[in-house]
């Protein structure tokens, strides 16, 4: 079945569709096998860590590497050996890449120009890009005198003015310092809302995947491991690979699992003993053995004389403080090291480095999955 | 404390005396060349001009000016044209004989001049142009493409290839990419590279004096030619002029590769 087919059976509007891709450089397998369906003015993020095939993905939707195996579709059309200049995608590059020896009207117009629009018609719609950047001043600036986070805008706007099929956005905010970021973050969010353009991000970093995205492609060794909306990806992950690679997790031993009643258990080496009260069928079968993962804020400090029930004792590591919360870390005899997360910083002074302490495991939202799977 | 005093007085008299050394024969040439006795010597007797005046006006000097211009300006300028489509191929595409090909281009750099000159000399009274001006504007051309190719080599590495990504992606085609992006920053690299090439090819003298005759010898040959006839300081003169012009030349050159920094080739 053909990009095109699926297409037209399933009625999704999608703007890119990418069937079965794959990419070889040599012997190494950047890309295998990818199959993904772009949807018309979503915000999609390709997620993982570097060498994961985010990047050349990318660079195959913008005709810059030309797929080993497995087609390209904009609009329903094979793209796959269409070069990039005719592909009408706008990217911005890693490090904007603003040609030097052009000013910034100069700089937003190329596109414009390789397009044939008249003068007048580029005046405005450089002018209008530049409203769009908030930089409508700058546009007889030459590119050496903006700072980081100004060409971060300009390379913006020269990759929207022709109003391309795609936007693409390769890492584009990995060389700016962090408040700036921040700040990047809310705008590339604003831009794609007044915009509407299909939007495709790549990035290493999962907080600017979960604030940013409508949906989050997390690739592996040239793989999809899922895709999901950000708040399905953080509170149920397939697998061990996305469960750790978004956000924090704690990652307890196997154990082998238990269903009685509407009761599911866990049974750990040990004698001991978690439970939970989640419905049987979400999880996997009776007496299967399992990996149950675990994030920092459904770990919490047992009361002195409450339920007894999902309790672990342990030895507090250390504190690290950071405003809102403390990350505690603990040890204990049958779980290892487990990561807390408590509300505030008196924790410190009440429980110092060394003191014993007791951990409540709240299991309703932990991701479990069975071994082997995982 | 007096160690270190005396180690930094002694290393800073050595390259006062290296530096003097550098610039001694030119210092001692221009000051000879206004010497106003016929014999050349230093120091110089006195102050005159009038070995400028016979340099400029005689007429093999003349002569061997505007014959040096004309293969300078030709060599130069086809040397460029070669050398930049060249070091393009070889910098940007992957092909059998890529190594080879270079290593031929940039060969003449090893092979004494000597040696270039007197192969083109052969070559030149077999196929009947012996002392023509092709075969001395393509004897300068083999000499100067190197350092040409080089002098593009280093303005295309510091090309950053997004750049180039970047222009496809906004829609320009291969061929608007080379002449909108690519050589508008190579710009610098060829200027500079043909202004090198210029200079060495004008003051080019040992395959020079192989493959001209009277009538086409460049500027080098003649004073040559002079100076084994006559010994009056007008060579001193026309010596003085040669630095003169080869240090404003080098002034330019530094000119346009500062002008790359100016141009911010520092994407990064």
């Amino acid at each position: 079945m053909t990009a095109k087919d699926r297409l037209q059976e399933t009625g999704t509007d999608s703007v890119v569709e990418i069937d079965k891709v794959a990419k070889t450089f040599g012997s190494v397998t950047a890309v295998n096998e990818v199959s993904l369906s772009i949807r018309r003015g979503e915000f999609l993020t390709l997620l993982g860590p570097s060498g994961c095939g985010k990047t050349t993905l990318l660079n195959m939707i913008a005709g810059f590497e030309a797929p080993s195996a497995g087609q390209i579709c904009f609009d329903g059309r094979d793209v796959t050996a269409v070069p990039p200049h005719q592909r009408e995608t706008g990217m911005v590059f890693q490090n904007y890449a603003l040609f030097p020896h052009m000013n910034v009207f100069d700089n937003v117009a190329f596109g414009l120009r390789m397009r044939k629009l008249d003068k007048q018609a580029i005046a405005r719609e450089v002018g209008h890009a530049l409203d769009m950047v908030k930089l409508s001043g700058m546009a007889e600036r030459r590119i050496r005198q903006l700072s980081g986070g100004q060409q971060q805008r300009i390379a913006l706007a020269r990759a929207i003015v022709f109003k391309p099929k795609v936007l693409l956005l390769d890492e584009p905010l990995s060389a700016l310092d962090k408040n700036l970021r921040t700040q990047m973050q809310f705008e590339l969010k604003e831009l794609h809302e007044k915009t509407g353009l299909t939007t495709v991000f790549v990035t290493h970093d999962q907080g600017e995947a979960l604030s940013m995205s409508d949906r989050i492609v997390v690739m592996s060794r040239g793989e999809i491991q899922q895709v999901s909306e950000p708040l399905e990806l953080y509170s149920r992950p397939v697998n061990s690979f996305v469960a750790s690679f978004i956000g924090e997790i704690n990652q307890l031993p196997a154990a082998r699992l238990r269903t009685q009643g509407g009761l599911v258990s866990f049974e750990f080496p040990g004698a001991l003993t978690l439970a939970t009260h989640r419905a049987a069928h979400t999880l996997p079968g009776d007496n299967e053995s399992v990996r149950i993962f675990v994030r920092p804020e459904h770990v919490s400090v047992a009361e002195e004389a409450g339920d007894a029930a999902n309790v672990v004792s342990a030895t507090v590591v250390s504190h690290i403080y950071q405003g809102t919360h403390t990350v505690t870390r603990v040890e204990s005899a049958a779980l290892g090291r487990i990561d807390m997360r408590v509300p505030g910083g008196r924790i410190k002074e009440e429980k110092p480095a060394g003191s014993p302490i007791r951990i409540r495991f709240a299991l309703d939202d932990a991701v479990v999955l069975r071994e082997g799977a995982a | 404390m007096q160690a270190m005093t005396l180690q930094k007085t002694s290393f800073w008299v050595l390259v006062a005396i290296i530096l003097a050394f550098l610039t001694l024969p030119a210092l001692v040439v221009i000051m000879t060349s206004f010497n106003p006795t016929e014999i050349l010597r230093f120091p110089p007797q006195g102050f005159s001009l009038r070995w400028y005046a016979r340099a400029f006006t005689y007429s093999d000097f003349q002569n061997a000016f505007y014959s040096g211009l004309i293969v300078t300006v030709v060599a130069s300028t086809i040397a460029s044209v070669v050398g930049v489509a060249a070091a393009y191929i070889i910098d940007r595409y992957q092909f059998t004989g890529r190594r080879l090909l270079e290593f031929i281009l940039v060969s003449p750099l090893i092979v004494p001049r000597f040696t270039t000159g007197f192969g083109f000399l052969l070559i030149g009274a077999q196929i009947g142009l012996a002392g023509s001006y092709p075969l001395v504007i393509l004897t300068h051309i083999v000499l100067v493409l190197p350092f040409v190719m080089r002098s593009v080599y280093v303005s295309l590495a510091n090309i950053d290839p997004a750049l180039e990504r970047a222009a496809a992606n906004l829609g320009a085609s291969p061929i608007n990419v080379l002449m909108r992006i690519t050589v508008p920053l190579l710009t610098p690299g060829i200027v500079g590279g043909w202004i090198v090439a210029s200079i060495l090819s004008f003051t080019e003298f040992t395959a020079s004096l192989y493959v001209t005759n009277y009538s086409t010898q460049t500027l080098p040959v003649a004073m040559y030619t002079y100076v084994r006839e006559y010994t009056d300081p007008t060579i001193a003169a026309i010596s003085a002029l040669l630095i003169v012009s080869t240090t404003v030349g080098m002034f330019v050159v530094d000119r346009f590769l500062g002008l790359k920094r100016i141009l911010a080739i520092e994407t990064h």
